[in-house]
């Protein structure tokens, strides 16, 4: 049998099964009216949680962003210094964090998409609940309790079919919430604990801190210049005429001072 | 006849059009026994589309039950064969004195 028809089945089961065990159905109208009330809430309530989550994944995206950009200026901080090697190991963790960020890309257009589903969703089952109630108080005013039947069970049979829709699209909200939730505490907790370079296969503490390194060197070396600098610019002055060598000493630390900001770039 | 389109609700659409989802479904059935996800995309798309653009929306205040009703748009393979399998509903208690 076809799998449309086969589904609308599925439906008409659940509201024959309720429609058999209802006793006094104008009863059964107010009763099936406060749960509808019920589901708008549930539903309202998907639509927070997935917003929510939504916006986990968002913050999460910016501080992967920022990790990227990290690795980035480390590559080319690497590179300025000569370091291909370092700048490689850089990209290459970029590429692992990049990776990551993709997919939590696509995930929160997921949750975008349905947290407007759901959001329509309930547009719609406030509609109908909102037409429901109409239509219980005029069944109950206008028919008798037998003349009733034909109509409450048609309303009956009517909204059971959206609540079920509505009930369906609350849980596949719920266990894509679950999902997104599960994957989005593991990497807030790895961008807490700066494990995440590891779990991408890459060693930034490691490039980091080769980075330092040569930075701290450079500048030591460039402190070292300076000071060579200043005593063979001092040497000459105490032959010469005071004027001159200190002119020469002004020149040489300018020279050298305006070196060291570039060596000890991004470091 | 009465399609709902699950998570977009009713539409109207009159015998042409019923007569088209007919063959689309059995396009639907045949992806969904074989568990081809590309051909079960395509079936349901078509449907979904034929269904949106020729029928019309059944007004809130008509209580109605639907002759034929297709999956969510992004639904999987998996989960329609799931649903049919399982025939169960979340809310079964929705209703219920």
């Amino acid at each position: 049998m076809s799998v449309m028809k086969r589904v609308s089945l599925i439906f008409r089961a659940k509201a024959n099964k309720a429609l058999d065990r209802m006793e006094d159905p104008r009863e059964t109208l107010d009763y099936s009216y406060q749960q509808q009330v019920e589901m708008l809430t549930r539903v309202r309530r998907g639509v927070a949680d997935v917003a929510t989550s939504r916006k986990r994944v968002e913050l999460q995206m910016n501080s992967l962003q920022k990790e990227v950009t990290r690795r980035e200026n480390q590559a080319r901080d690497a590179l300025g210094k000569g370091r291909e090697d370092l700048a490689r190991a850089a990209l290459q963790n970029k590429a692992g964090l990049q990776g990551q960020l993709n997919d939590l890309q696509g995930q929160y257009a997921q949750l975008q998409d349905q947290e407007e589903k759901l959001t329509l969703a309930s547009q719609r089952l406030q509609a109908k609940v909102d037409a429901f109630r109409t239509k219980k108080e005029t069944i109950k005013a206008t028919y008798t309790a037998a003349e009733a039947q034909t109509r409450i069970n048609e309303a009956f049979t009517g909204i059971s079919e959206e609540m079920g829709d509505i009930g369906l699209a609350i849980q596949r909200a719920e266990d894509k919430t679950a999902q997104m939730q599960a994957r989005a505490g593991a990497i807030d907790e790895l961008l807490a604990s700066g494990a995440l370079e590891d779990h991408v296969g890459g060693q930034q503490d490691q490039i980091q801190a080769e980075l330092d390194a040569i930075g701290a060197g450079s500048d030591i070396d460039s402190e070292l210049a300076q000071m060579k600098g200043e005593l063979s610019a001092n040497a000459p002055r105490q032959i010469e005429a005071n004027a001159n060598g200190e002119s020469g000493a002004t020149e040489a630390t300018g020279t050298q001072a305006a070196e060291r900001p570039q060596a000890g770039d991004g470091s | 006849m009465i399609v709902r389109i699950l998570g977009e609700g009713q539409f109207r659409v009159d015998d042409d059009v019923a007569a088209k989802l007919t063959v689309l479904d059995t396009d639907l059935d045949s992806a969904v026994a074989s568990e081809n996800e590309e051909e079960f995309r395509a079936a349901l798309g078509a449907a979904e589309r034929l269904v949106r653009e020729s029928g019309t929306r059944v007004p809130d205040e008509e209580f109605v039950t639907a002759d034929y009703i297709l999956p969510f748009s992004d639904a999987t393979v998996a989960e329609v064969r799931k649903l049919l399998a399982d025939g169960v509903i979340p809310g079964d208690s929705i209703g219920l004195p």
